[in-house]
């Protein structure tokens, strides 16, 4: 699962990112992405594009791995066998992900151990959802179901870019995401189908939801040169707003069949639009989380350098020093 | 300050928020390997991906867990990415001329022509 890249948005660099690429190179590399042709690792790309696609797929690798922290933190608690088999195969997946999207990443040149910390020292970001408590079961059943499902939506439109790598770690993660939406819904529809206990609990968990789900595809989009380049370069698949659009036309009718709420007043489909409305979430709050304020950013990257340190020992005995790092080929 | 989780399992371990520990140092990963499935008897195995490991046994362990998690699978190969030999996707001029030696194609042999016209010329004797 995965939530918005936080594709730094410099308009004034525009001019000066493509100033020192090679022109020709340049038109060639444009009409074979224009022409729907996908790039590999080895083939000449402007910097602009490996940098930011570096940063994407590396924030993706890191939301995957920390994204299984809150859900991991119910596998011991999970009620029943059954359950606790299910999640613990989701969080091997998200686990799994992360493993295929840094391998991606490193196609570009960026080696894992550097990946790695960036995460450990705060300087690379990952999903802002995943800093959130999962105070009760049926918070780590809405994650499933609809984090996933928004995950879901960046990721469909993300296997269709132009990095080769990408779109192929792409098409096998979203293979495996639909196990975890079919997961997490049948967790929601159990609680919400059940004793008003098991109903109040969900929809207390949704409450406190409902707004890290609205900021997970990221702040609405300024319309600038430098988006537009990344969108004709394929790296960007569509603007923040169009994919919480489709999100909300996916699952708010779902949500609301089961007889739940959703705390914003607002939100209706405006039927001659055929658009959403809604109250704009509090983007000062999703910025304080990103820089770090959010209630366990702390704690998730303290327990990443935990796992970290106490496998360093495996990882010491097992290296064998004559064997030399290449990166992976395709 | 000691973190204090919901997780009872981290509470108990006093992590340090601050703490820098875990960083790693340079070229503390392992090499890696290309992964080769074949999901059927009879098919060709192909390239599904890569794994980091420290040797053959545990990037086929890795493999396994990565590539073949679900679905089918009857056979798996592990190869060091350092071993396999590549092209240049710059040098695809190589493959050019391929598509034009229609003399290696079945289709490219039309042999009907000559035989309705011998056919009638002698129908016609």
């Amino acid at each position: 699962m995965y939530g918005n890249a936080y594709i730094e948005n410099d308009g004034n660099k525009v001019n000066s990112i493509l100033a020192d690429e090679d022109p020709i190179k340049l038109a060639e590399f444009e009409a074979r992405i224009a022409a729907g042709d996908k790039i590999e690792p080895k083939d000449w790309m402007p910097k602009e594009y490996r940098k930011q696609l570096v940063r994407m797929i590396e924030q993706h690798a890191h939301s995957e791995i920390i994204g299984s922290l809150p859900e991991g933190t119910w596998i011991t608690r999970a009620p029943g066998f059954r359950r606790k088999l299910a999640l613990m195969a989701k969080v091997q997946d998200e686990v799994g992900h992360a493993q295929l999207l840094y391998s991606a990443a490193e196609t570009l040149g960026k080696s894992r151990e550097d990946m790695t910390n960036d995460l450990i020292n705060g300087k690379s970001k990952y999903s802002n959802v995943f800093n959130y408590p999962a105070p009760t079961w049926a918070d780590s059943a809405v994650i499933a179901w609809l984090i996933d499902a928004g995950a879901i939506v960046n990721q469909l439109a993300n296997s269709k870019g132009s990095y080769g790598p990408y779109c192929r770690a792409l098409d096998r993660i979203c293979a495996e995401e639909s196990f975890h939406l079919k997961y997490g819904h049948d967790n929601v529809v159990f609680l919400a189908t059940g004793t008003p206990v098991q109903r109040a609990m969900v929809q207390e968990a949704l409450n406190r939801w409902w707004e890290p789900i609205m900021h997970f595809f990221g702040p609405p989009d300024k319309a600038s040169q430098h988006s537009e380049i990344l969108m004709r370069w394929k790296v960007k698949m569509g603007s923040n707003d169009s994919m919480r659009q489709t999100f909300l036309n996916m699952y708010v009718p779902k949500i609301w069949d089961l007889g739940l709420t959703l705390p914003d007043p607002n939100l209706r489909k405006n039927e001659e639009t055929g658009q959403w409305e809604y109250t704009e979430p509090d983007w000062d709050t999703f910025k304080q989380v990103i820089n770090g304020n959010g209630p366990c950013n702390k704690e998730r990257l303290a327990v990443r350098r935990m796992a970290e340190e106490n496998g360093r020992w495996v990882r010491k005995a097992l290296m064998n020093k004559s064997e030399e790092y290449v990166t992976p080929l395709a | 300050m000691i973190i204090k989780s919901l997780d009872p399992r981290i509470d108990r371990a006093a992590l340090d928020d601050e703490s820098k520990v875990g960083e790693l140092s340079g070229n503390e990963h392992f090499q890696t390997y290309e992964v080769f499935q074949q999901v059927k008897r009879g098919t060709h195995h192909q390239h599904v991906g890569n794994v980091h490991a420290p040797n053959a046994e545990m990037a086929m362990l890795f493999a396994k867990e990565q590539y073949c998690r679900r679905g089918a699978a009857v056979n798996l190969w592990v190869v060091k990415t350092a071993d396999v030999f590549v092209t240049e996707y710059q040098d695809a001029d190589i493959f050019e001329t391929t598509e034009d030696k229609l003399y290696r194609d079945p289709n490219s042999y039309k042999v009907m022509d000559r035989i309705n016209a011998f056919k009638a010329r002698n129908n016609n004797a």
